[in-house]
């Protein structure tokens, strides 16, 4: 068996670096989400401190996930954001809003002040999770580049219909995702209540994801063609459908944390059928694929990927011990006390 | 306006804004480490409470530094796509460097450090401390490392792209880039400690941490100035003001050592840097220094108080040897290299193009040495008052009006610092990597300059509506000041640690 080349690696690590993005800050999104629908100020803040501790570490992943994908692949990393501007500005005040709102909210007890924070801290939340949602669907489905790789349509063009759809279902999976990790973290009348959205929030994930692969058999059908010289891709799938499948039965016989599990997992299974069906591109040029940027043609060279190999081996066990450590510390119910927002 | 100049006004925006709150954490964060180990080491609660007041400022401010500091993570690609794609081999990795060894570290001890108080014991939450105020500089390490590198580039060559994914070939040393060979030209490492050391590194780090420390320690001497002032948390206050000053001392002593090792660096480096934040045109021997002043730039003179010598000493530590002036730079070579068939007046007329705006460097130059010195000598005179035992006695006219300038001193390292980088940056113009790619060919192309006047017009409203809540709940937290700041509306279940009780009492009895 011969051993990947180093570009395949570091697809590889961009790809776990923004699946831990997913998973980790999709929940503090979801959280984020449901915000709004919690009414009282003390339930409020034990959303808050919920992701309190960890929501900073976790944005981190998409940080390291940026200046991974800069060092990697510098040319998808230089397309994909100056071709996606409006967007990425947006969601830049986005995360800015979501990120001050938690530290602001609870600082003064003015009932504006409090409710503006909390609109913005929903807003900013579900701005970001849906943003992050069209714009993984416009990368599914190609954009037009030049060969030069620069983007050469319009903002427009990006709202188009398909990634619309996967941005609504991507915000609705981090809505399942967090209110399953709110279960685990509340209790009492707030955690009865969460756990009565929890079935209709399932619900609504599987539908739109159903109705996601349906739309991608029809909007993508360069992806669906290299899905099909890939049947592990489909099986994956077929895998990722049971998984997000057994969420509503854990949660109904009590099994909460395997339910959160099973969250994780089905982005993760997402993510990789993804990665199966687009490897070794990019970003996908549509209508002219010759354009595409694959892990070859916009890559850094073998001596950085080399060098950024041993910084990762010698960073990512220590981040992954401490950051173990800290979720630990910080595990069990969240109760107002004396120090948290 | 053109996308060049826009992008750059909206990362000026960004970056000076966001630059505003890194430097009190880096401060501040070292400032935690001593007081918390005052505590570990004297088991004096007064030192504790001190920790936990600053740690909640602290908590404050580290909030709006993360929030606008992932703007600048992406500006690159966003709005310097062809620059990014030149460097990226290079830059992209001290970035990712800097994800993975500096921004985990401090945000995940930041948990702790915050929230941690009662659930791990006063070791642990010390080490958290440690760890969170380590993040933080090798935060600026990697950053500054990243710019050092546009400042004076090496460890690297230059390549053409292969087609498809094939190797590049590598370009000569003497290379020159030109506009069209964006994209099909890429700069790539070749020695990556050699990238990292580049000859600037060691030198602008040392400078910017001890900026970062200067700027810590003068908040806290605010705010201590403010109490004393008013007569409140007077033990709290002395102490803090104890401890921080003499940092701040300290700090000032090994920054002017820092500040002549820089400047001897960038003559060195970038000499046509050096010249403009001196205004020199002409290279003669005994090359003065101006105090203050203001450059005609039409006359090519410096008008303003002078010191004959001066900068010559500064630079090469004696006092007759000339410092190259504008008009000898960049010399005939390059400026033929650069501009092939042009007869030598033609090559004099593009001279100037290779020059930064030369009043705005020496101006930023100035109020940064200004401000500098003013601040060593106040800490100066803070330590020696502290020292004779006066710098508390409110009772003394001359002693109140001297610690409202410390009230007010908070400002002067955040002048420095924004000073600073704009002597640094406008002076490296109008290079994007210094003698090496010029920052229109930076540019993103498939932005239009609507694209970036929207994005500036958001940025602006959205950071002055940060600033005025950062402002505003800044000034509540130092309202409300230490011990009785929590759960202040009694709303919450009111948990108390038994050490802060204790220090409850300390302040009754003050």
């Amino acid at each position: 068996m011969h051993l990947p080349d180093l570009n395949t690696i570091w697809f590889l690590l961009v790809g776990i670096l923004f699946t831990g993005y997913a998973i980790l800050d999709g929940f503090d999104f979801g959280v984020g989400i449901l915000h709004l629908f919690v009414k009282k100020d003390e339930d409020r803040r034990i959303l808050l401190n919920s992701i309190g501790p960890v929501w900073d570490g976790n944005e981190v992943w998409l940080v390291t996930g940026g200046g991974a994908l800069f060092a990697a692949f510098p040319g998808a990393y230089a397309t994909v954001f100056s071709g996606f501007y409006n967007a990425f500005m947006l969601l830049l005040v986005a995360l800015i809003f979501r990120a001050v709102s938690i530290e602001f909210r609870s600082k003064e007890p003015g009932l504006a002040w409090r409710r503006g924070w909390d609109i913005a801290f929903a807003t900013g939340s579900f701005l970001s999770a849906f943003l992050i949602g069209v714009a993984l669907g416009n990368i599914t489905r190609g954009i037009p580049l030049d060969n030069q790789g620069d983007f050469v349509g319009t903002f427009l063009g990006l709202l188009n219909p398909y990634s619309l759809l996967l941005g609504v279902t991507v915000v609705a999976l981090f809505a399942m995702h967090g209110a399953i990790f709110l279960v685990l973290k509340t209790e009492g009348d707030l955690q009865s209540e969460i756990l009565g959205w929890v079935p209709r929030l399932i619900g609504l994930f599987l539908g739109l994801f159903f109705l996601f692969n349906i739309a991608t058999f029809f909007a993508c059908p360069d992806l669906i063609a290299t899905m099909r010289t890939r049947p592990a891709g489909f099986a994956i799938l077929a895998l990722d459908v049971i998984v997000a499948l057994s969420i509503p039965s854990l949660m109904r016989r009590g099994y909460e944390f395997g339910a959160f599990l099973m969250s994780c997992l089905t982005m993760v299974l997402l993510m990789t059928v993804f990665g199966i069906s687009f490897f070794p591109n990019l970003v996908l040029s549509n209508p002219d694929p010759a354009n595409s940027l694959t892990i070859y043609n916009c890559a850094s060279t073998a001596k950085t990927h080399g060098i950024m190999l041993i910084i990762a081996a010698i960073g990512v066990p220590i981040v992954l011990a401490y950051t173990t450590s800290i979720y630990w510390i910080f595990r069990g119910k969240t109760r107002l006390g004396h120090v948290g927002y | 306006m053109s996308v060049e100049i826009l992008s750059r006004i909206q990362f000026t925006l960004t970056v000076a804004f966001h630059y505003l709150y890194p430097p009190m954490t880096i401060g501040l964060g070292v400032l935690l480490v001593i007081m918390e180990g005052l505590y570990i080491r004297t088991k004096n609660p007064l030192y504790h409470h001190l920790a936990h007041f600053w740690t909640k400022v602290f908590g404050l401010i580290f909030a709006v530094g993360v929030a606008t500091g992932i703007v600048m993570e992406f500006e690159f690609g966003t709005n310097w796509a062809s620059y990014s794609r030149f460097v990226g081999d290079i830059f992209g990795s001290a970035l990712a460097a800097e994800g993975i060894f500096a921004f985990f570290l401090e945000s995940g001890f930041l948990a702790l450090l915050l929230f941690g108080w009662d659930k791990v014991g006063p070791k642990v939450h010390f080490f958290a401390t440690c760890m969170v105020a380590l993040g933080a500089h090798f935060s600026a390490l990697w950053i500054v490392v990243a710019n050092s590198w546009m400042q004076t580039p090496a460890g690297y060559h230059l390549e053409r792209i292969g087609s498809n994914g094939a190797p590049g070939t590598k370009l000569p040393a003497d290379y020159i880039v030109q506009a069209s060979d964006m994209g099909h030209v890429r700069a790539v490492v070749e020695d990556f400690w050699q990238m990292v050391l580049n000859p600037s590194s060691l030198e602008r780090l040392s400078h910017v941490l001890l900026g970062a420390w200067m700027t810590g320690a003068f908040l806290v001497i605010s705010i201590s100035a403010w109490y004393l002032l008013k007569g409140v948390h007077l033990k709290f206050a002395k102490a803090s003001l104890t401890v921080a000053m003499v940092f701040a001392a300290v700090t000032t002593v090994l920054q002017s050592v820092s500040a002549d090792s820089t400047a001897r660096g960038v003559v060195r480096n970038q000499p046509i840097k050096l010249a403009a934040m001196e205004g020199v045109y002409t290279t003669e021997d005994y090359t003065p220094m101006s105090v203050f002043g203001y450059v005609d730039t039409e006359k090519q003179t410096v008008h303003g108080l002078k010191i004959p010598g001066l900068l010559s000493f500064l630079c090469f530590h004696e006092f007759k040897k000339p410092v190259p002036g504008l008009l000898s730079m960049p010399s005939d070579e390059f400026l033929a290299a650069r501009h092939p068939g042009l007869t030598p007046e033609q090559l004099a007329k593009e001279r100037p193009h290779y020059w930064p705006r030369v009043g705005a460097v020496f101006q930023t130059y100035h109020i940064m040495i200004l401000v500098g010195s003013a601040l060593f000598g106040l800490s100066f005179l803070g330590v020696s008052l502290l020292w004779r035992g006066w710098l508390f006695r409110t009772d003394i006219p001359a002693v109140r009006g001297l610690l409202w300038v410390y009230v007010f001193s908070v400002l002067g390292p955040q002048i420095c610092n924004q000073a600073g980088w704009f002597t640094a940056e406008l002076g490296r113009q109008p290079w994007i990597v210094y003698n090496l790619l010029r920052t229109s060919e930076g540019i993103s192309r498939a932005v239009r300059s609507e694209q970036v006047i929207f994005s500036i017009i958001l940025f602006a409203l959205v950071y002055l509506l940060l600033f005025a809540a950062f402002l505003y709940l800044l000034n509540n937290k130092i309202q409300h000041g230490p011990m009785d700041d929590e759960d202040h509306h009694g709303k919450a279940p009111g948990y108390l640690d038994p050490r802060e009780l204790l220090a409850r009492k300390g302040r009754a009895s003050d």
